[in-house]
């Protein structure tokens, strides 16, 4: 009797516990509250590209790769139980998708040995890995988001604004204020004139912000917008009849859902990227066959080519081609969250490689360092048709400011590190 | 005429329009309250529900679609056909109407006579609930509401202002629409509760129960009734709000605009609650534009609620709200 329960005993914890082999990847998503909208594609992407690795090529390096969705509502408590509940499990990195999870996790998962992808948000001055050994924030993050914005008007401008006004619509938080530093050392180098508009959360109603915009008649508006607070902005825009080319969003406020609610009225409104829009990759064509026609798509598999679902799927690739360096750099298939930080530090992406992945010119070629976190923080712009209902690239992706950005992250992180006596991390 | 003046004129008018927004979402608050004594947290999520059945009918979509395709292994989307607007109007008021008498039965008969909190915990539960099957029902992503109500600049009032004042207004034509809906809405509401059988019984039980209980009036009839009108009242809401920002999650937040219109007009009173939502919706504007520059903007959503505090030290029943005197 005391063998069989044994066995069961055994048998339930070998049933319950991942696979030694396994490498975990947690998903920290949100597929449910007020941001559900865009926390489902990115989740369906990040999932989808892992189960294509799995059904295609056995895994990474031939070792199966195992997700751990954990739904956070996009709510900070949430997201910090999830990591304490998911870290155990053999985490090897994690994806906060949200900049209050990020600064509360920076800390935890910087003793816990475990890296975080930022992607695109979380706390800018993470970029100097000086400091902060454990966050990563390539291929970019607000700060080039602010100056890629500024580079674009200066480019359909002939190089000069001065003098011009630009308004910035931001949601009035942690995130939303990111940029504002950026944008206002780039108005003093640039001379033109900022006006920042703040939208608190969650930002159903901005009729006083867009009537102070009808009134001061700026030149450009930029937003920093999530949620609900981006389709209404477009629609107020709209209602004001300002026009939409001249409107830019950072790549949080420029998905499908922000613009399709406004209809025609959203027209030609243009939003950052740090990655290619649309599904004309042969990578899609792989997820297509061997994910969502063999029935495993994370979602109804509808989402492929949309804004997000890309970003979910690019963090992914992202993700798996550093555990692809951690594995040849320690010479094993069975890596550690260690292990897989020092695959993200040595990471380097070219075009060549994103063709073999099957994306060919998706996202910027770069390569990480102990010192740079950040990449090489390198922002296209793309803009919506309204009649076809797709976005689509309309520039290169072009270098920012980074005489700018250098010293501003220089400053924080400088800051960051003298209040939580860090030592450099990469002498 | 100075500028300052024109614009802060603008900003008055948009105020009150702001003002009649918030109120429609009172107004749920506010029927349920006057004739049962129960705060309805559940009031923004009725909004959000109201507007994802109507999109959902509009659309000819298969409610419950992904967990029938779970089961069965499906992949059924839309039943292929579209509904005309106001026949899908018509269908989502049955649908609140069978969610009013859900209620009722499985919930809030079996909380009679229990303590007020009781009932706000039910509500609580029960938005939670709503939320849960919005989602499971007609799924999370943001939907395009086109009932064919008109947005956007008002031309008329801009070339008349213009005319005038060598300056244009801005009224969103949605804000007129929801004005003039708000004002009929009232209109019926005050006619059916005044001079309707079941009108009359509404405000009877609203006065005391046990005596309308005495005289024959059914409760657990009063209460669908009144879920029922309140859910009606937040399809109307749920449509506004919708039209502005698609129909998604947050709508069901729109509560938040209601809490202090609510403190302010008095949880009895309908006219308080169009009173309440016009003072704040013009006092947060008005304060936006001329106080909001000079301390970094976003001022509206917690002026809102310090704009009726101070209403309420002078009158803690509300403005409109029926004053309790307890004789010990």
């Amino acid at each position: 009797m005391k063998l069989k329960l044994a066995t069961m005993a055994l048998g339930a914890i070998m049933a319950a516990a991942p696979a030694m082999a396994d490498l975990v990847f947690p998903s920290l998503s949100y597929r449910t509250g007020p941001y559900a909208a865009g926390g489902i594609p990115f989740a369906d992407g990040y999932a989808d590209y892992f189960t294509l690795l799995n059904e295609r090529d056995g895994g990474i390096g031939g070792v199966p790769v195992k997700l751990l969705e954990c739904e956070t509502g996009y709510n900070t408590e949430k997201g910090v139980e999830c990591y304490e509940s998911t870290k155990g499990e053999g985490a090897l990195v994690y994806q906060p998708l949200s900049t209050g999870i990020t600064y509360q996790l920076i800390p935890k998962a910087t003793a816990d040995d475990i890296p975080i992808h930022s992607m695109g948000y979380g706390r800018t001055s993470a970029a100097n890995g000086d400091v902060f050994s454990h966050v990563f924030n390539y291929p970019g993050n607000y700060w080039n988001g602010a100056s890629g914005a500024i580079n674009y008007l200066l480019e359909i401008n002939g190089g000069d604004i001065k003098g011009k006004k630009v308004a910035l619509v931001y949601h009035n938080s942690a995130y939303g204020k990111e940029p504002i530093r950026t944008l206002e050392e780039l108005s003093k180098k640039h001379g033109y004139e900022l006006s920042a508009l703040p939208v608190d959360h969650p930002g159903q109603e901005q009729k006083s912000q867009w009537l102070q915009i009808r009134r001061d008649r700026p030149d450009y508006v930029l937003m920093w917008g999530w949620g609900v607070m981006n389709q209404v902005a477009i629609q107020e825009a709209a209602n004001i009849r300002f026009p939409m080319e001249n409107f830019i969003g950072i790549w949080w406020s420029g998905a499908e859902h922000d613009v399709l609610p406004a209809g025609d009225a959203a027209n030609g409104y243009k939003a950052l990227t740090f990655h290619n829009v649309g599904r004309d990759f042969p990578v899609f064509d792989d997820i297509q066959k061997y994910v969502v026609d063999a029935g495993k798509a994370a979602g109804a598999g509808d989402q492929i080519g949309n804004v997000l679902y890309n970003r979910g799927m690019y963090a992914a690739m992202l993700a798996a081609e550093a555990a692809k360096t951690a594995q040849e750099i320690h010479g094993t298939k069975d890596i550690t969250a260690a292990m897989m930080r020092d695959g993200m530090e040595a990471l380097s992406i070219d075009e060549a490689k994103m063709v073999e992945l099957g994306m060919p010119n998706f996202g910027p070629a770069f390569n990480v360092s102990c010192e740079n976190h950040g990449g090489p923080g390198l922002v296209g712009v793309t803009q919506w048709d309204a009649s076809s209902k797709t976005w689509s690239l309309i520039s290169d992706f072009k270098p920012t400011d980074t005489e700018v950005i250098g010293a501003l992250i220089a400053e924080d992180s400088a800051a960051y590190a003298a209040e939580n006596s860090i030592e450099s991390n990469c002498k | 005429m100075p500028d300052q003046l024109l614009f802060g004129m603008e900003v008055f008018l948009n105020g009150l329009m702001a003002g009649v927004l918030y109120a429609l979402v009172a107004l749920g608050f506010v029927l349920i309250y006057k004739a049962s004594g129960i705060f309805n947290y559940a009031q923004g999520v009725m909004a959000l529900f109201a507007a994802m059945t109507l999109v959902g009918i509009m659309n000819g979509q298969v409610p419950f679609a992904h967990l029938i395709n779970a089961v069965f292994g499906l992949h059924v989307t839309n039943f292929g056909w579209t509904v005309p607007a106001l026949l899908a109007i018509a269908l989502t008021v049955v649908v609140m109407i069978g969610l009013a008498w859900m209620v009722q039965h499985f919930v809030m008969r079996h909380l009679v006579g229990q303590e007020p909190i009781i009932l706000f915990m039910a509500t609580i539960g029960l938005a939670y609930f709503l939320e849960g099957v919005a989602d499971l029902m007609w799924g999370s992503e943001i939907k395009t509401l086109d009932v064919g109500l008109p947005q956007g600049i008002n031309e008329t009032i801009d070339r008349v202002t213009f005319d005038a004042f060598g300056y244009g207004f801005f009224i969103d034509n949605l804000d007129i629409v929801a004005t003039v809906i708000a004002a009929l809405l009232v209109i019926a509401l005050v006619l059916f509760s005044q001079y309707t059988k079941q009108g009359r019984a509404m405000r009877a039980v609203a006065d005391d129960h046990q005596a309308a209980l005495s005289v024959g009036i059914s409760l657990d009839f009063i209460w669908v009734l009144v879920w029922s009108v309140a859910g009606f009242v937040a399809l109307v809401a749920g449509i506004m709000w919708g039209a502005k920002s698609g129909v998604q999650f947050s709508l069901s937040l729109i509560a938040l605009k209601a809490l202090p219109v609510l403190m302010l007009g008095g949880f009895t009173s309908i006219p308080g609650a169009i009173v309440g939502g016009l003072i704040i919706g013009v006092g947060e504007k008005m304060f936006e534009f001329l106080v909001g520059p000079m301390v970094g903007g976003a001022t509206e959503n917690w002026f809102a609620y310090v704009l009726a505090l101070l209403f309420l030290v002078f009158r803690p029943q509300g403005l409109f709200g029926e004053k309790i005197i307890e004789r010990v």
